[in-house]
Parts: C-alpha cells; structure tokens; sequence
C-alpha cells in the first residue's frame, strides 16, 4: 500500500549562506495492507522528515513514494489533496485547528469532506470522542483549551474519524494516561485488522512491541551516520 | 476533468514597472488557492486581472463557463464579463465599504444581487436575504439597518452574503480578515470554510497573513516583485519552502 524506493532529501537554507543540509539518501521502505511498520532511530535520524515526505508535508528530492497508485513525490497538489481526503491519514503531535470551533466539528470534519452527511459525522464524531473519554461537556468547546492529553486524543479522533486505507501515527500514545493508552492501541488494533496500512513513530516502546510487526532504522537513510 | 480557470502567462504593466508578470496556474473546482506576499508584490494586481477589474497586457485568463466551457475572459465583450462578475464570479474587498451600498439596507445589499440576476417576486428576495444573513450569523431583526449602522466584522460578513447569495461558483477575496479583531476573524474563517466545504466553492485569496492560508487555502502561490517565486501545496509551502524569499517570510513570523 506504501512504497518508498529510493528516497532522498535536502535542506538548502538560502538566507543562511546557502547552507545545504543532505537529510536523507536511499531510503526504501515497503509496506502491506494490514500491516503496521514503526520508524525507529535516535532524535535527528530523520524519522519525522520521512514521515513528512510521505504525506507530501515536505518535498521530495529524488526517488519515488507510492501510497496506493499515486506517487506523492511527483503528484500536483490537487492529487495530494485528493489522495489526503480519502486515503492517507496523519496524526501527527500538534492539533491545528480553526479557533473557536467545537470539539465534536473539528472531529467530524474529515467525514464532512468525505460526502458523510451532518448528523451521521457527528453521532461518528461523538462515538469517538466519548470512546476516547473526552467528557460530553468539552464537546462543544475549542480544543484549543485543553490540556495536552486531551487536545492529542481530540487529534486522534479526528485522525480515525474516517476508515483511511493508509495511516500515518507521530507518536500517537505520548502524554497519554495508561487508559486512553490502551484505547489508542485497540484502535489501532482495529485499522489494522481492517486492513490499514500503518507506518508509526513511537518512542513508547512496549507500545511499539504491541502493535508493530516490523522495525525500519532509519539512521541507515541519513547520510554521514550510515554505519 | 476541465479547470474552473485557467490563466496562461498573464502580465499587467504599470508603465516600465513590473504589476505582475509570467503568472499561469489551473484552479479546480472546490479548490481554494492562497496568494502570499508583501505589499507591493503585485498580488491584489494579479486578483483585479483575474476579476476583469483591471485589463491586462499579455496573457489569457479562461473560465468554465457554463453555456461554452472555457472562455477567455480578457477577450470576451464587456457585458459578457459583467454578466460573469454578477452570477458565477463573486469578488470580497478588503474593505467592506467597497462591496456594499452603504445606504441601503442589508436586506437590500443582499436582495441587489438577487435582482441582477433577474429576481423579482419580493417576499422569496426577502427570504433569501433573510436566510443568508442568518449563515453569515447576522439576525433577522437588523435586516432594514443600513451597514453604517453595523460594526466592521458585521459589515464583512454582510459583504459575504450579498457575494454568495446568487450561487457563485470562483469567489476572489482581498484580505478577507484584514483588519478584524482576530476574534471575529477566527469566525470569519469558520464560515468560509463551511461554505468551502457545502457548496463546493472555489477561491482565490490574497492575503499577507500565513496563518489565514494555511487554515483556509489547499494551495499557495508565492509572490515577489511581481514574480511568481514558488507554488506548492500550502502545508508544503509553508513547512519546506525552497525559494529564499519565502524560506524569509516563512521565518519572520512571530510566535504568540
């Protein structure tokens, strides 16, 4: 379902003498449906930088990055969003939102641009929120409030509000209590079961032992550390 | 699928000076696009060519209109571009004052447009107009004020009603939010989202405030000295931008 072959990257920083940062070279990595990977490697190794190039956050230099049958790293950005909208999910640490809308619109939105119609994105919504053990009487306030904890399960519920066939997880179980830890996990239990493809970063490692089949070290990608 | 616009090497003159030059993009229809750069950098020129505001010098500019597909609006009679700016184009001013009639009533703000577009039973262009004010959250009892009377936000909103009441299909903004409390920006920028979203608009923004595009355009095109420097996916843009200008401005934005 995701297919990165041969992947490379550069950071050219034009106001700072031109400097060029080389951030990844040769980076290949291969997942199925159903099938969860975690990105493994020391803070700086580029784990976050590939997730990015993936979701077509950052541009890529050379190589390819397929997600179903479209390469992001040569996509126009009306494919992006496309692919995005129906496809690619992303959790990523930061809520971004629109300040001063509810709680339970933020949730339901990815199913709003989805062609679900109001009321049913918002039973969906509330289903979630209330599985995630966000408090019925938060859902009509921003999440822009909240506290760190909850602001990331507000996140979560937006990010698995819609069945994406591909999922993309930064550190989806940080500054979680150990309850909605276990709720996270079982959802990500069940994308996997329904045949998601998940690629994770998780710097909690029995978490990362539960739910992952496979580890890539991505310090193998990042050149001048390549052992 | 055939763009809503397509606008091939558009160039608008001010003597020797550059307005703007050498722009060619597609917009799709649902797309929103965001043009970021400081002032002076010619995107409220390069909006007003767009608009059939201002004639430029080189270049076409086509849209998908709905009788005979794509036609260059540069080119096309008058009353025809005109016939274009009262239904399928829609155009929001930075000031409100510039978009509305400011002694008339609401209601009559809102109902004009309706008449233009040949509307003349009074009690459904009252209840459009009603309805509409209701969507941009203004209350049925302030329908016979006269914009003088409201505040500027309200005045904003009022100029989005009477812009969305015939059903556009391109919306072309100038600083939408540009000096409202960031109170009633936030809600500003929900209810165009909205509309986004449920009527499957398209639109052109320029703006020089990041934070609105990132929340409300799919897509960003940079602008510098009349010159398109970089375009991209917005989050893209914003997050990994290549050329040194917008590498700049992306990096001078302050922190709250």
């Amino acid at each position: 379902m995701i297919s990165v072959e041969n992947v490379s990257k550069n950071f050219v920083l034009h106001n700072q003498g031109g400097t060029t940062i080389p951030v990844m070279a040769g980076a290949s990595l291969h997942v199925a449906k159903g099938e969860c990977v975690a990105l493994v490697g020391a803070s700086g190794a580029g784990k976050s930088t590939l997730m990015r190039m993936i979701y077509g956050n950052y541009l890529t230099a050379a190589g390819r990055i397929m997600v179903g049958d479209v390469d992001v790293a040569q996509a126009a950005p009306r494919e992006v969003i496309a692919l995005r909208r129906r496809t690619l999910g992303y959790v990523s640490q930061f809520l971004r939102v629109v300040p001063r809308v509810p709680t339970l619109d933020v949730v339901a939105e990815p199913l709003l641009l989805t062609g679900t119609g109001q009321e049913q994105a918002r039973a969906q919504a509330a289903e979630l929120l209330a599985r995630l053990n966000i408090p019925e009487r938060l859902w009509g306030l921003s999440p822009t409030t909240f506290s760190g904890g909850e602001q990331q399960r507000v996140n979560i519920a937006r990010g698995f509000a819609f069945a994406y066939p591909a999922l993309l997880l930064d550190e989806p179980t940080a500054s979680l209590d150990p309850t909605n830890r276990a709720v996270v996990l079982g959802m990500i239990k069940e994308a996997k079961a329904r045949g998601a493809a998940i690629i994770g970063i998780f710097h909690d490692h029995a978490a990362r032992d539960d739910i992952c089949d496979r580890q890539v070290d991505v310090t193998r990608f990042t050149p001048g550390l390549a052992a | 699928m055939t763009p809503l616009l397509q606008v091939e090497n558009l160039a608008k003159f001010y003597g020797a000076r550059i307005g703007c030059t050498d722009v060619s993009f597609d917009l799709y229809p649902g797309e929103v696009m965001g043009i970021v750069g400081e002032s002076g950098s010619g995107k409220s020129t390069l909006l007003n060519c767009l608009a059939g505001h201002l004639p430029p010098d080189r270049g076409a500019v086509r849209f998908d209109t709905r009788t005979d597909g794509l036609r260059d609006t540069v080119t096309m009679s008058e009353p025809e571009r005109r016939m274009l700016g009262r239904t399928d184009w829609a155009f929001v001013h930075q000031h409100a004052r510039d978009g509305l009639r400011m002694n008339v009533s609401a209601g009559g703000n809102v109902g004009e447009r309706l008449m233009a577009v040949n509307a003349r039973h009074y009690g459904d262009i009252r209840s459009s107009a009603i309805d509409w004010l209701g969507r941009v959250e203004i209350t049925a009892d302030r329908i016979d004020d006269r914009p003088t009377a409201f505040s500027g936000g309200m005045q904003q909103r009022l100029q989005i009603a009477r812009n969305l009441v015939t059903g556009p299909r391109l919306v072309f903004m100038d600083e939408p939010t540009g000096g409202l409390d960031v109170s009633v920006q936030a809600r500003l920028l929900d209810l165009l989202r909205g509309l986004v979203r449920d009527m499957g608009l398209s639109a052109i923004i320029v703006t020089h405030d990041l934070a609105v595009v990132r929340l409300l355009a799919d897509r960003l095109m940079v602008m510098k000295d009349g010159h398109v420097v970089e375009t991209g996916l917005t989050d893209q843009v914003l997050d990994d931008p290549q050329h040194g200008y917008t590498q700049l401005l992306v990096s001078s934005v302050l922190q709250v």
